[in-house]
């Protein structure tokens, strides 16, 4: 097999691109579990502010104005196929260019600083890179800006295995019902269950690149997220928190062997603002 | 689904006690942004004893830090941000005289004792209508604090802004009775 080359000002092409687009063009199933909510949504004032959120795609979309101000921390899932060759420069210095070329050009907001001086560096750079080596000559780069109403309801727990799922699934539950409007309902959550502290985490965050309505392949997995998302729409909290049916857009559940002693898991919320992008080189 | 209230800042307590919880509102006129760490220096510059950079009395503080605007624009994406983090500041501003708050999300149980004592309302613009809401804003200008970027303090010129009245002076809060509506099971 032979190497691939690929230079990494084409990484750094590709990230700008990303950064604009997914700051600015709402996904197809975004879009489509929006209209689909606004046919069921009961309350009034719920389906208004699902017209407002279509509007606003819309407008976002053909004015290339940002879906939402805060265009979030950049995280970014890279797949490095075993036969590439990354050549010309740093990989990761090349994401951050391109988030800072993209955040630059497309108007975005610069929201990270340091955690301690909160000084921002006011370029939104470093992006949050999860790099994972793939058979292949391809480089599979997945980008989704983070907002942060969203990010700050999240939690990672490890329970004793008696908790069982039924624990699993009163943790999920009772931590949208908590977050309650703060992340901009409707929501998508994301949940990662097993591993380690960290890998629950990480599971819960890539649950979220999966498009909005698609089932995972695991049938016990699967029937686990409707239960979870009928229970969530009857906690009654509706669009922005105000009261309605719809609560939650989707779940998304990822799993990973774990230990004897433990059930972690993790509940990534995401905002309807579901941005996600993705290429491959 | 009722008519929307048009109001128009400064506000009166008259206009104030009138609203509420579930009533739609277009606000046009002036209105000021600040979220984190513009209210934290407004809240030491009360406490310093000093001048502050905009009057609050009777006005209506918006929780926005927007996208920077493209030529030719305004302004960039404006929706609101969680209004929570406002919480320990807030008290200190309505006491000052603010009437109007615009974010989303819940209020700690102070800042609605503070709204009850001296009448001012919390209202809820939609989050991530960003561009959405961008398109009410006719003018913006940087009034304070220009070295926070975003997070300066702005006066935003707003047409129609629509926002849904969620907390009134009263204590009424739409969060909980909206919720309870809705709930099964
Ligand atoms: S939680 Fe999402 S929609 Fe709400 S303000 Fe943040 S990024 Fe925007």
């Amino acid at each position: 097999m032979d190497v691939r080359e690929i230079p990494v000002a084409k990484i750094t092409e590709v990230v700008r691109r990303l950064c604009i687009e997914a700051n600015t063009i709402l996904g197809d199933d975004a879009v489509a579990a929006l209209e689909a909510s606004l046919a069921v949504e009961e309350s009034p004032v719920g389906r208004d502010i699902f017209r407002q959120l279509l509007r606003n795609a819309e407008i976002a979309r053909t004015e290339g104005i940002p879906l939402c101000q805060d265009t979030g921390v950049v995280v970014v899932f890279l797949e490095i196929g075993q036969d590439v060759h990354l050549t010309g420069g740093d990989l990761e210095a090349a994401v951050n260019e391109g988030v800072r070329q993209g955040y630059r050009d497309g108007c975005l907001r610069a929201s990270t600083l340091d955690p301690l001086t909160r000084k921002n560096f006011g370029d939104n750079t470093p992006a949050v890179i999860h790099t994972r080596l793939v058979r292949g000559d391809r480089v599979k780069v997945a980008l989704a800006p983070k907002g942060f109403g969203s990010e700050n309801m999240s939690q990672v727990a490890l329970f004793p295995p008696s908790h069982g799922i039924e624990g699993i699934k009163k943790f999920v539950v009772g931590r949208v019902d908590a977050a309650g409007p703060n992340p901009c309902p409707p929501v998508v959550v994301g949940v990662g269950i097993g591993g380690t502290m960290e890998k629950a985490a990480l599971l819960s965050k890539q649950s979220l690149l999966r498009d909005l309505g698609r089932r995972h392949p695991d049938p016990a997995v699967a029937r686990l997220e409707l239960e979870l998302l009928e229970d969530i729409n009857n906690l009654g909290i509706g669009p922005q928190g105000l009261g309605g049916r719809i609560t939650a857009l989707d779940v998304h559940v990822e799993t990973y062997p774990t230990h004897i002693a433990s059930i972690p898991v993790a509940v990534n919320l995401q905002c309807h603002c579901a941005r996600h992008k993705e290429a491959v080189i | 689904m009722s008519e929307s209230i048009r109001i128009r800042p400064p506000l009166s307590d008259d206009t104030v006690v009138r609203l509420a919880a579930g009533d739609r509102v277009l606000i046009s006129g002036i209105i000021y942004s600040a979220r984190d760490a513009a209210h934290q220096r407004l809240v030491e510059q009360i406490r310093e004893n000093r001048p502050l950079p905009v009057e609050l009395d009777g006005q209506i503080i918006y929780y926005v830090g927007p996208t920077p605007p493209k030529p030719g624009m305004p302004i960039g994406a404006a929706g609101p941000t969680t209004s929570y983090r406002m919480d320990p500041y807030a008290p200190i501003l309505i006491e000052r005289g603010l009437k109007g708050m615009i974010g989303k999300g819940l209020r700690g149980d102070a800042v609605i004792e503070a709204m009850k004592r001296h009448k001012a309302v919390y209202f809820a613009a939609t989050g991530g209508a960003g561009a959405l809401i961008s398109k009410t804003i006719q003018r913006a200008e940087v009034v304070a604090y220009e070295d926070l970027g975003t997070e300066a303090i702005r006066r935003l010129e707003v047409e129609a802004f629509p926002a849904i009245v969620v907390v009134d002076a009263h204590g009424n809060d739409l969060y909980r009775e909206g919720r309870l509506k809705y709930r099964r099971g």
